[in-house]
């Protein structure tokens, strides 16, 4: 199936926005719907491994050294509960668009 | 030549639902559609069908379950009326937006309240902004026609849009008529088997239907239901054809009768158009040229080919089995006048509500309509247009 995007014409489009393959929900980039956004701290971040399992949207990256990185904003919504978690203030919430 | 037969009408919704033998029926009984669910659980249970019937628990399911069915690739009918299909409101939506060729026959009762079971077409005007393709029958044959021909409509590639088949409740359900049926390997043949391009259950290609869909596609989604509402036009004409070679029924996307000559017209649908067509005759015999336009595909409406066919007339009334309380007029009336208007017609025109709650409209009443159209016409434009007709006054 082609891609379809905000480009693609009404004549492109697939009936009933239906989706022709599986596993693309990753295509569709959910995190400009944050208002809030988490912030890392790895100086205070001891890598006690609680707030990757908390996240609904998977957008705490884990890598093979089983170490948490930096937050993938393409799908964060700043829900909050990692930071609710984090028993070391290594995540904080900062209101989008402010520093 | 078919099958010689009576049945009510309800009967003949059911034996065609029979004929046709779909894969799924999911209904819940309401007056004065249920015989037809019950019909047709008897047909399941006889071995006559090998349709899965699902007794849900309400008509929010029902649609619910036609709407799963369908998408799992299967072909899915149901039955309702009136507050039965208010219920599955939220369901119908969905089920055009998601375009699934799902069949209904809607046996057409006043939308309470106050409380009443008898008809008028309150519920089908409800969801006549649906995206259903709706088409009307004045008799239990037209039902029974109207429903085999839906398959072939609804399931084409051009238009895949679900479609209810309206008849009068009680008026036509409950009402014993001959009817010629056609044999059952003729029905199975004409609709043919359901094959459709994409669904989900096949293993071959997984797929994802009724996904969200935000402000940059919904737009373009809903212009692509509206094109194919456009394109069923066409198709409802050429399954007609091929159903007239197999019958040698004509249906068209209505009925002209004693229009070509007429200079009052009435336009109405549904069984008043048999109320309607005696009263002609007998006009007709005094030397009055009445007519009637009886539409039977109301969505897609034909605008263009109704406003040609009254274009001659020099007075006509669109009767009105609901009332829009809009402040102007019935459904059916503005959806005529908007489409003379677009279509430079200019006749007056005036609309009748008529007949609500099951009130019957007899042939004395229908003839004080062209008794008004007589004196519109020599008027020549139209003062009140909006009127009740058979209303108790003082």
């Amino acid at each position: 199936m082609t891609e379809i995007n905000k480009e693609t014409p009404a004549c492109k489009m697939t009936i009933g926005g239906n989706i022709y393959e599986a596993g693309n929900a990753r295509e569709f980039k959910t995190g400009d719907w944050r208002s809030v956004r988490p912030v890392y701290i790895p100086e205070k971040c001891i890598q006690c491994g609680l707030c990757f399992p908390v996240c609904p949207e998977d957008a705490i990256p884990v890598g093979k050294d089983q170490k948490r990185t930096d937050f993938n904003y393409d799908y964060c919504k700043g829900c909050g509960v990692c930071a609710k978690v984090c028993p070391f203030g290594a995540i904080t919430m900062r209101v989008e668009g402010e520093e | 030549m078919g099958i010689r037969e009576r049945l009510s009408g309800n009967e003949a919704a059911a034996t065609a639902m029979k004929q046709i033998n779909p894969d799924v029926v999911a209904a819940f009984p309401i007056t004065p559609s249920t015989e037809i669910p019950q019909y047709f659980s008897t047909f399941v249970d006889n071995g006559q069908v090998d349709t899965e019937f699902v007794a849900v628990e309400s008509e929010h399911s029902a649609m619910s379950a036609c709407i799963g069915a369908e998408a799992a690739g299967t072909r899915a009918m149901t039955a309702t009326s009136a507050n039965g299909l208010s219920l599955m409101w939220e369901m119908v939506y969905i089920a055009s937006s998601m375009r699934l060729p799902i069949v209904m026959s809607l046996v057409n009762r006043a939308v309470s309240g106050p409380l009443n079971i008898h008809n008028d077409h309150s519920d089908a005007m409800g969801v006549r902004d649906a995206g259903w393709i709706m088409l009307f029958s004045e008799t239990n044959q037209e039902a029974y026609d109207n429903l085999l021909m839906a398959h072939r409509i609804a399931e084409n590639e051009k238009v895949l849009l679900p479609l209810m088949v309206c008849q009068d409740g009680f008026i036509t359900s409950h009402s014993i008529e001959n009817i010629e049926l056609l044999e059952d390997a003729k029905v199975k043949e004409f609709v043919g088997e359901y094959h459709p391009k994409h669904y989900l259950l096949n293993k071959k290609e997984p797929i994802a239907m009724g996904p969200m869909d935000l402000q940059a596609f919904l737009f373009e989604h809903k212009y692509q239901q509206a094109e194919a509402m456009c394109n069923a036009k066409q198709v409802i004409l050429d399954v007609a054809k091929d159903f007239e070679k197999l019958t040698g029924r004509k249906y068209g996307l209505f009925e002209e009768y004693k229009l070509d000559d007429a200079e009052i017209a009435i336009v109405c649908m549904n069984s008043t158009a048999g109320t309607t067509k005696e009263v002609v005759d007998s006009l007709r015999e005094k030397g009055i040229k009445a007519g009637l336009l009886k539409v039977r595909v109301f969505r897609p409406f034909p605008a263009e080919e109704i406003s040609k066919a009254l274009a001659h007339v020099k007075a006509v009334a669109v009767l009105d089995k609901a009332d829009s309380l809009n402040g102007v007029g019935g459904a059916l009336f503005t959806d005529v006048t908007s489409g003379m208007q677009v279509n430079g017609v200019t006749v007056p025109t005036s609309s009748y509500i008529y007949g609500i709650g099951g009130r019957d409209t007899t042939t004395k009443e229908i003839e004080s309509v062209y008794k008004d159209l007589m004196e519109d016409s020599k008027k020549g434009k139209i003062e009140n247009p909006y009127r009740y007709l058979g209303l108790r006054k003082e």
